[in-house]
Parts: C-alpha cells; structure tokens; sequence
C-alpha cells in the first residue's frame, strides 16, 4: 500500500469503512462504517457482545480486521499513532508488584512518554487525583478504585490527543463515575478527543455529542444524540377538566383518556395548533407538558426492544457486582 | 461437619469436571509415556554413543603378508570370543614397518588410532598412549601368536606417546558431550521463566495494553531479550562461584583437554549457542503461552514441549560421535537440535566459519516462530467474549 493509501483524512480521529471481524465462523463485527471528528466526545453504545470491544481492537490495531479499512488519526497503521493515543482497556491490568507512579510512567513510556518525565507526571497526577498518599505504594496495596485511577491516570500521562476508553464505569461506584466523567469533560475541553464504549445510556446521555449504536455487530445510527433523539416525535402529557368538546380533534384519534389524562405523540403540526385547539375549544387545561424522547427511547426505537432489554440486563447486573 | 463435605464436594465435583473435560487432561494422559519415551532414548543412546567413543582403531604397519596372516588371526579369533573382544584393525599399506616416524602417523592418520602395530609378527612394537596399549598389547600377542600358528610366546615391544588421535577425539567428544550438557540444563532451567512471565503477564491482564502500545513483534522480542539477560546474569554468578570452588577444592585450576577451537572461542560459542538454544525454546514457549487462555493450559502444555526439547537434545548427542554424516548435518540444520549439534562440532572441529553461519540460521528461525506466535496471537488471542475461551488450543493453533 501506497503512503498516499496508508494516510486518510486527519481531520477525523477514526474512519472506518465496512470492518468485519469473525471468530470461529461468527461475524462479530459485520461491516461497520464510522467516522469519529476530532475534538469530540463519542459514545459507543450497546450491550455486552454487541462487538464493541471487537470493534475498539480493531480501530487500535490490536487486530486487524478480515475486510474493511480503518484509520486511526488518519493512519492505516494504528499502532504508529500509538504515541498520540491513550487506550483503556475494559479488562483492567497492571503489574501489582509495581510502584503507583511507576506504573503510570511505565504506561506513559509504552506510548514513548521518557520514563523520569512519566514518573514526574505520575506523581504529580496523583496529588491532583486525591492520591498523593499512594503515590509509592505497590499496585496490590491499593483499593481496586484507586487501582483504576491509576490506570486511568496511566492512559492519559503521555497527553495523548485521543483516549479511547473501553467500558470506563464498569465497576465504578458512583462517586468514581462522577469523578470520571468530570476527567473525561476535562479532556474534552482540552481539545482531546474521547471515545468511550458503555452499556450504561445514562453516561453517554450526559457526556456525548455524538453516540454509534452498536446491535449485533452492526451500527444501525451514528450521529449526534439530539438527531436520534429526534427520530422520535414529543410526547404530551395533557390533563383536562372535560372530557370532550371541539378540542378533541386536535388529540390523535385512537388516543384514549386515563380519566382525564391523555398521552399521545405531538402531531406533525406541532405544538401551535394543538394548543390553540384546547383553549379554544375549551378543554379546560389542568396540566399540560410535553417531553421530548430521552436517549433511551431513541434506543429502544433503533436498535430494538429486545437489545434494549439485553443492555439494562447488562446494566444491572454490572450495578449488582459493582 | 456434613455442611463442610457437601460443600468440599461441590468443590471437587467442578474442578474433577473441569479438568477431566478440559484438552489439557489429554496431555496429562500422556503424561507417562513422556519419561518412558526419554528412559529408552537415553538409554539406547549412552550405549550407542558409548561404543561408538569405544571403538579402538589399531593400526597395522606390518609386511603386506604378514597383515593378512594378522587380519585373518583376527577374523578367527573374533568368531569364538566375540567381535567386540579385539580392536578394528586398518592396514597402513604407506607406513613401513620400520618407519622411525611412526608416533608422528598416530596423529596425523586420517582416521582416529588407538595404536600402531610395526615390526614384525614374531617382533611386534606397539606404539600408543600408555593406558591404551597396556590395554591392547596382550590383545596383540595373541592375535600375532595366532597368525604365526601358535608356535612361540610373542612379545609385544612398546613405546608410549602423550596423545594419539584417538585419545584426543575421546577428550573432544567428552568435552563436546559436557558442552550438549550444560547447554540443555540452562536452557530448560531458564526457558521455564519466560513461560512464567507470560502467565504473569496474562493473570495481570496487562497484555491488552501492551498489544495497544507497541507492535506484539515488539513484546515477544523484549520479554525473550529481558528473560534472556537474566539468564546470563544468573550464568555469570554460577560460574563464576563454581570456578571459585573447583580452584578452591583442587588447588588451581584443572588442566582440562582442549576442544578443537581453543577454549577461548569454545566459552564464547558456549554462550551464543546458550543464547540461541534460549530464544528458540523461549519464543516457542511465548507462542503456546500467548495461545493459552488460562494458566493451566500453559503448564500442561509447557511439559510437552520440554520433553520434547529433551528429545531433540539426545538427537543431537547421538550424533557427538558421527561427524560429516546424514544424521549429524540433521541435528545441524534442526533448529531445535541446533545449537547442541554445533557446539558438539565446535568441540570436534576447528574450522569457525560453519558457527557464523548456524548462528545467522538459528536466528532467523528464532524470528521465524516470533511472527509465526504473532500472527496466531493476533488472530486468535484476542477476542472479547466467551468464544475463544471455549475454543480447544489445538482448534486455537489451527486458526
């Protein structure tokens, strides 16, 4: 392959066209198209074997994929841009017998960070992180919390211009996922760009612009939340002290009250005329609120009731082991 | 106390399934055959390689007549009391039988002599070092009385040399045979640490972000290469303290038999062909233990290969003794067998180039089966889910 060939568009952190993996004759990943701007924080969603990780491996260069071409910062060669790229892996590893700030600075010099810089970086990251105590304390005396702090910290000490996290808030308690999430906007806001796998929507509702939904090894929606969120129409939320009147032709005919509550989806006309319609035709508003579809919804509505049902099974049971 | 058994039952029930179910219990079947197939080899080959060591050449420098009378004296004898009872005999038809230079003819032959017989049959001068012809020298009268048919008692003269070629080939191949020796114990005594790291490597999880870091190639090279320093280091310390003992136990350092290539050059082929015979087992331990999924995967496997490493030696201390033929080049060009076959030529013979030229080969395999457990590792190992963990390792090594 020509250099030409080999080089992509540095605009985008990660382009991917068609990737497909198989294992043992099953497709874990079958044809995924992504690309991934830089500067932002993206979210790839999906339960557990829905080919994330597969996917993340295969965009890192930690394997290649068996059709398909993917570049990584505009390189066809991932591993070559290993130096600009952080990566946390979803099975957490480190050497236990290492010292805390070693083990940052062993990770830092892996992506070509000089190892007394990284040692440098390591503990003064440590102080900044609430750690300072645990500085020169072996990986094995520390809490598996502070373990994955370091780590963390270990993935980011060479300031990489992208971090790829792998399932970062499993096993979190909450108090570290707030934690982590205000590290992930600190990066951000740096300019890093953040690509993070999880099967937890709540996180990727909060934290990202722009989410892939991951089902069966495929992508059925990449782009920004709001866009898929818009896939949905509004829902309204009315209560009305009568019951019937010329207003009701403003409600969708098959919409039946809850006594006097009625929920419905906004019509395509929007919010005017339906408003217009209920005070002039008297419905007697008690209460009126119209809610657009959370991220799940969109979720439910693109990847199917039954990977949603899949991803909160996930969810939970990670919320029981945690 | 019943709680205590019902729950060591449930216990044994799982790891009893586990194991029996599980590839690696097919290996631990086989398990006995392993020292059986090494007791037989060893033991066949100490005595192949003993007699071959064994085998006295007496050279004979006698009138053309009065060397057949002695051959088919020979010839005779051997058919009642054994072949294995008298020395080979090989005519030296450009020796005279009163040459003056005759202790010069038993370094210079061709093949290896034990002695020179001379003289006549009547008159025999026997000519060796003197542990072999008092050996061989009541042997010859014998064989001289019987050529002559028995008439008179003979008496064989003698005259004693330092070393003949056949003595010299005998402190050779010992030398080379301790060479094969010492390389084999390190190398399986310090091969196991890669394997050991790489379980560390795997319990630790960690190898995912090295994969993700820098190239697997990468990985593989710096463990052998780190594994490989600590084994020197460990060589150093060793030898160092063993040859402080033995100048310490016997006053000064032994005057030990030199092999063909002076010592000097054979300590530094000692410590390349160690280092070789180290990397080739050790990438191929950092294969299988890259494949492997679990711990136990790797130790069961780790005692095949040993054996098997074990295997290639005794072909490579088969062929001490058989220098230049088909299974001696074999053992050479086996990368396996290769650093003990060379070290073996190195103590028998003195030409270095041929070492030059076995390193660059041996290397280049030792590549060879880094990328061959790279592509494997990346096409196998690392998979997320359960797929690949309920894939046997020989369905993995297929691919």
């Amino acid at each position: 392959m020509t250099s030409s060939a080999q080089e992509n568009n540095a605009a985008n952190a990660i382009e991917a066209h068609q990737i497909v993996k198989r294992f043992d004759g099953d497709t874990a990943v079958d044809g995924i198209d992504l690309t991934i701007k830089k500067g932002s924080i993206f979210g790839i969603l999906g339960p557990n074997g829905a080919g994330k990780t597969t996917t993340l491996r295969m965009l890192l260069g930690i394997i290649d994929p068996d059709e398909g071409e993917r570049f990584l910062l505009g390189s066809s060669d991932p591993i070559s841009k290993s130096h600009q790229v952080g990566y946390l892996p979803e099975e957490r590893g480190l050497y236990q017998s290492m010292k805390a700030f070693d083990a940052i600075a062993f990770m830092g010099a892996l992506r070509g960070l000089p190892l007394a810089e990284g040692r440098k970086r390591g503990r003064q990251m440590m102080e900044d992180h609430g750690l300072g105590d645990a500085v020169d304390k072996q990986i094995r005396q520390l809490s598996k919390g502070m373990a994955q702090t370091v780590q963390l910290l270990g993935t980011i000490v060479h300031e990489p211009d992208l971090i790829i996290l792998d399932e970062p808030f499993s096993g979190l308690d909450a108090l570290n996922q707030g934690k982590l999430e205000r590290l992930i906007r600190g990066q951000a806001d740096k300019g890093v760009t953040v690509i993070f796998s999880t099967h937890v929507i709540a996180h990727a509702e909060r934290l990202c612009e722009e989410i892939a939904i991951v089902a069966n090894g495929k992508i059925p929606f990449t782009g920004k939340v709001s866009t898929a969120r818009d896939r949905l129409r509004p829902q309204v939320h009315l209560e009305t002290h009568n019951l019937d009147g010329p207003w009701r032709s403003a409600i969708p005919e098959d919409c039946e009250p809850l006594g006097h509550n009625w929920h419905f989806t906004l019509p395509e006309s929007g919010v005017e005329p339906l408003l217009r319609a209920l005070i002039e035709g008297d419905a007697g508003i008690q209460s009126l609120s119209i809610e657009r579809p959370g991220l799940h919804d969109a979720f439910v509505h693109i990847a199917g009731e039954a990977v949603a049902k899949k991803m909160e099974e996930d969810s939970a049971l990670e919320g029981e082991a945690a | 106390m019943i709680e205590t058994i019902r729950a060591a039952f449930v216990i044994a029930r799982r790891d009893f399934t586990a194991i029996i179910f599980s590839k690696s219990f097919f290996f631990f079947l086989l398990g006995p055959l392993f020292p059986l197939i090494i007791g037989i080899a060893a033991g066949g080959l100490g005595q192949q390689v003993r007699k071959d060591i064994d085998r006295p050449v007496i050279g004979v420098a006698l009138e053309e007549t009065q060397s057949a009378k002695l051959i088919d004296a020979r010839a005779a004898l051997a058919k009642n009391l054994g072949n294995g009872s008298f020395p080979e005999l090989l005519l030296l038809p450009d020796v005279s039988p009163t040459d003056p230079n005759i202790k010069t003819k038993l370094d210079t032959a061709s093949t290896p002599l034990t002695a020179i017989i001379s003289g006549s049959l009547d008159a025999p001068l026997l000519t060796g070092s003197q542990a072999d012809v008092k050996r061989w020298s009541g042997r010859m009268a014998l064989l001289s009385e019987t050529a002559l048919s028995g008439s008179n008692p003979v008496t064989v003269k003698t005259d004693f040399v330092a070393t003949t070629g056949s003595s010299k080939k005998r402190t050779q191949i010992a030398t080379a045979q301790g060479g094969q020796i010492i390389l084999i114990l390190l190398t399986m005594i310090l091969a196991g640490m890669v394997l050991s790291n790489l379980v560390e490597e795997k319990t630790n999880k960690i190898i995912e972000i090295l994969a993700a870091a820098i190239p697997m190639d990468a990985i593989f090279l710096g463990k052998l290469f780190a594994m490989l320093g600590m084994a020197l280091v460990g060589i150093t310390v060793w030898s160092t303290l063993g040859l402080i003992g033995v100048s310490v136990v016997s006053s000064g350092m032994p005057n030990l038999p030199a092999p063909a290539v002076g010592w000097p050059l054979f300590c530094v082929l000692m410590v390349l062909y160690f280092s070789m015979a180290y990397l080739l087992l050790g990438s191929l331990f950092l294969g299988i233990g890259a494949m492997a999924t679990t711990v136990r995967e790797v130790q069961t496997l780790s005692m095949p290969v040993t054996m098997g490493q074990l295997l290639v030696f005794f072909l490579a201390a088969f062929t001490v003794t058989k220098l230049g033929e088909p299974i001696e080049w074999f053992a050479v060009a086996f990368p396996f067998s290769s650093p003990f076959a060379m070290i073996a030529r190195a103590a028998q013979m003195d030409n270095i180039w041929q070492h030059g030229l076995a390193l660059i080969w041996q290397g280049m395999f030792t590549l060879i089966i880094i990328r061959f457990s790279v592509m494997l590792f990346r096409r196998n190992v690392m998979k997320s889910g359960n797929s690949a963990r309920k894939k046997s390792l020989l369905a993995r090594m297929r691919g």
